[in-house]
């Protein structure tokens, strides 16, 4: 069904990190910083049970809700499974236990870690386990370093937990919540072909059958029609300068030195424009319809940037349409 | 909201593709595009003939900001046209189409879901869509979740290992027919009992399979989904849709039942008085302990055959795996294998937003409007 040569699909890792910085509202922010005091927060909600973790809202009602109290640091765990390979960022190398736990006063459970020495045998629901505090604590969910097993018991306070005010000194307002996903990418067929031929300084596009119409870099498909595109194009190497921008900020890492010009670049026998850099002439001397043409350096596998061929510019009515 | 006295919308066509582990050699429009092309193929129609295209999809699974832009080249989207998208299973999609259409503000609709799960790993991605403050940097994988859902249910009495691994075989057993999806046979419950726990209580058969694929399906109105339907099928008539959520916060629900299924299902009228029961139930349990609860909330007795496709147990294109529940009751319906049937899909850990549609062979008379 191919009438391309076929060509082993490309793929290269792909690592996408962010953190996201998040500021808390008062009831997140007492009980965070509680955390870092070694001091756990619950929430009356409207219908009377104590919420833990605490949320801002009612979760029945939507209200704001704002009465905090202490609860214990030991509980009952509510239901648990076994983790025998944790994974990165997870709260204990070694296997062990996730479980939910309701803590001494609270009527909702809060989802953590158990550290369980002794293996999925020894974890049952209902069995009493307590919070082992992190040795460093900086007003997270992970200042508890995760929960152990109860082995003293009798330990319970009151049922009903005490009023807390919520204050402490130099309150935590806010979080970073670091995150990073690892990714396989593949480009798919057509930019497979695309990249592999522009490794052999070779620009290749695909017309669509429907309209016509040559797209470079190809996608498989055409955006206008919705169908299939498979004939293979080669196109340029010299285009015209459609449309261009000066760039007078450095980005991150990149060795360009500023100003320089990024253009969009219609190469001959292509039906829409791509962008690039220019280079080999002074940035205030580019113009439209200038004719350039693609640099590689030592091994790269895709064009450096794109320099003037010296011919005479190309008139505008032959690519107002690729404007 | 039902659709009783408003206007009377069907599934007039659907397409999938055969579901695979990875599909690494296409990009997602690659893998798309051929799915589109069958599914308005049935109808007839061109892209730029359907009123309303609305699709889903998650720029997490495979790592690419505005995937779904991208995959709007395998539509065709010149002229312009009125489009949408949501960031949930295409089953949310579905709904949004629908409510387009009863609003008359289209006749006929093209939905479309897609996932590259096989790009990053699954469970680990997952996280990110749970609260930033208390769950997210715990890094809790939605195997880990399933599993805590799964103990709380057998602590309760709710089930046991045994009908899990029953769910798990029932449901591969049933995709033998099923040309599309990937897991296909299995030995019986006696025999997966017998492999080691992978997050016990859960066995690698009562997690459903990576998959990597697409779904689509096209909705119309009255009288137009008569016509788009075609002599050898019938339309799937939408009786009622609703989809309610539950709070993101997992101590905060009982996680052994499944309200907002429950709430979802009365409001798309499944239990209407009077109305007979379905033949046929395609739920959205990608974990099997999560079919046992679905079957409770939706009240399933023994008449009703449930996931006669295999389920997410035996394809789950993440993002597509609802909207294939809709897309298959429709085609069991037009084929003319059932006459009442329900889809569910889900969202979110622990089945925490529901979806339920209600789909019937009995639609407005030819040439009318209404019912």
């Amino acid at each position: 069904m191919n009438t391309a040569p076929s060509h082993e699909v490309l793929s290269a890792p792909l690592v996408v990190e962010f953190p996201f910085t998040r500021s808390l509202g008062p009831v997140q922010s007492a009980f965070l910083t509680g955390l870092r005091e070694r001091t756990v927060l619950g929430v009356r909600a409207s219908d009377g049970r104590t919420l833990v973790p605490p949320t801002e809202y009612d979760p029945v009602t939507a209200e704001e809700i704002r009465d905090l109290v202490e609860v214990g640091q030991a509980g009952t765990v509510t239901t648990w499974c076994w983790n025998g390979s944790p994974r990165r960022g997870q709260p204990l190398r070694h296997p062990f236990a996730w479980v939910l736990v309701r803590l001494d006063g609270a009527d909702t459970a809060l989802l953590h870690a158990l550290d369980a020495p002794d293996g999925p045998d020894s974890v049952r629901t209902g069995m009493r386990v307590r919070i082992r505090w992190a040795e460093e604590r900086g007003g997270a969910i992970t200042d508890i370093a995760c929960f152990e097993p109860d082995r003293e018991g009798g330990t319970r306070p009151p049922a009903r937990p005490a009023p807390h005010t919520g204050e402490f000194t130099d309150p935590v307002t806010g979080i970073v919540a670091h995150a990073r996903l690892d990714y396989t990418y593949t480009p798919g067929r057509a930019q497979t072909r695309y990249l592999e031929a522009l490794a052999e300084h070779r620009t290749m596009g695909e017309r669509c059958p429907r309209c016509r119409k040559v797209y470079v870099p190809p996608r498989g498909a055409c955006p206008t029609c919705g169908v299939p595109t498979r004939e293979q194009v080669e196109v340029g190497p010299a285009g015209t300068v459609t449309t261009f921008c000066v760039v007078n900020i450095k980005a991150k890492g990149l060795d360009i030195e500023v100003p320089y010009v990024y253009a969009h670049i219609a190469l001959d026998g292509a039906g829409l424009a791509l962008h690039g850099r220019i280079g080999g002439i002074p940035y205030d001397q580019v113009r439209m319809g200038l004719r350039v043409e693609p640099v590689w350096t030592g091994s790269g596998r895709y064009p450096d940037h794109y320099r003037p061929t010296g011919e005479p510019d190309a008139p505008y009515q032959t690519y107002k349409e690729l404007l | 909201m039902t659709s009783r006295e408003a206007r009377s919308v069907a599934v007039v066509a659907v397409a999938q593709t055969d579901h695979v582990r990875a599909a690494d050699g296409l990009s997602e429009v690659e893998m798309l595009l051929p799915v589109l092309r069958d599914v308005l193929g049935r109808t007839g129609l061109s892209a730029g003939e359907i009123d309303f295209t609305c699709s889903g999809s998650s720029d997490y699974l495979a790592g690419r900001p505005f995937s779904f832009t991208m995959a709007l080249d395998g539509v065709g989207a010149w002229p312009p046209i009125s489009e949408s998208h949501v960031e949930m299973d295409g089953a949310f999609a579905v709904y949004e189409a629908w409510v387009k259409i009863l609003t008359g503000e289209a006749d006929t609709a093209l939905v479309y879901a897609y996932g590259k799960s096989s790009a990053g790993d699954l469970p680990e991605v997952l996280t990110r869509q749970l609260d930033p403050y208390y769950l997210a940097p715990l890094w809790p994988d939605s195997v880990a979740l399933a599993a805590l859902q799964a103990r709380a249910l057998i602590d309760a009495g709710g089930t046991d290992e045994r009908e899990l691994a029953q769910v798990a075989a029932r449901s591969r057993r049933a995709a033998r027919d099923n040309p599309h999806a990937r897991l296909r046979g299995s030995p019986d419950a006696g025999t997966l009992l017998e492999s080691d726990y992978l997050a016990r209580p859960l066995r690698r058969h009562d997690l459903p399979p990576v998959t990597d694929g697409a779904a689509a399906v096209v909705l119309a109105a009255g009288e137009v989904a008569h016509r788009l339907t075609g002599p050898d099928r019938r339309p799937a008539w939408i009786r009622g849709m609703d989809h309610r959520v539950e709070p993101h916060g997992l101590g905060l629900r009982d996680l052994t039942d499944s309200p907002s299924t429950r709430l979802s299902a009365a409001h798309a009228g499944l239990f209407d008085e009077g109305a007979p029961p379905c033949e046929v139930a395609e739920l959205h349990a990608p974990f099997t302990a999560q079919e046992v609860i679905l079957r409770k909330a939706l009240r399933l007795g023994e008449e009703t055959v449930v996931n006669p496709s295999g389920g997410p147990l035996a394809a789950n294109p993440v993002m597509a795996a609802g909207l294939l529940r809709i897309g298959e009751a429709a085609a069991r319906i037009g084929r003319g294998e059932c006459r009442r049937a329900v889809a569910h899909a889900t969202s979110g850990p622990c089945l925490q937003q529901n979806l339920v549609a209600v789909l019937e062979a009995d639609g407005p008379a030819e040439g009318g409007e209404s019912a």
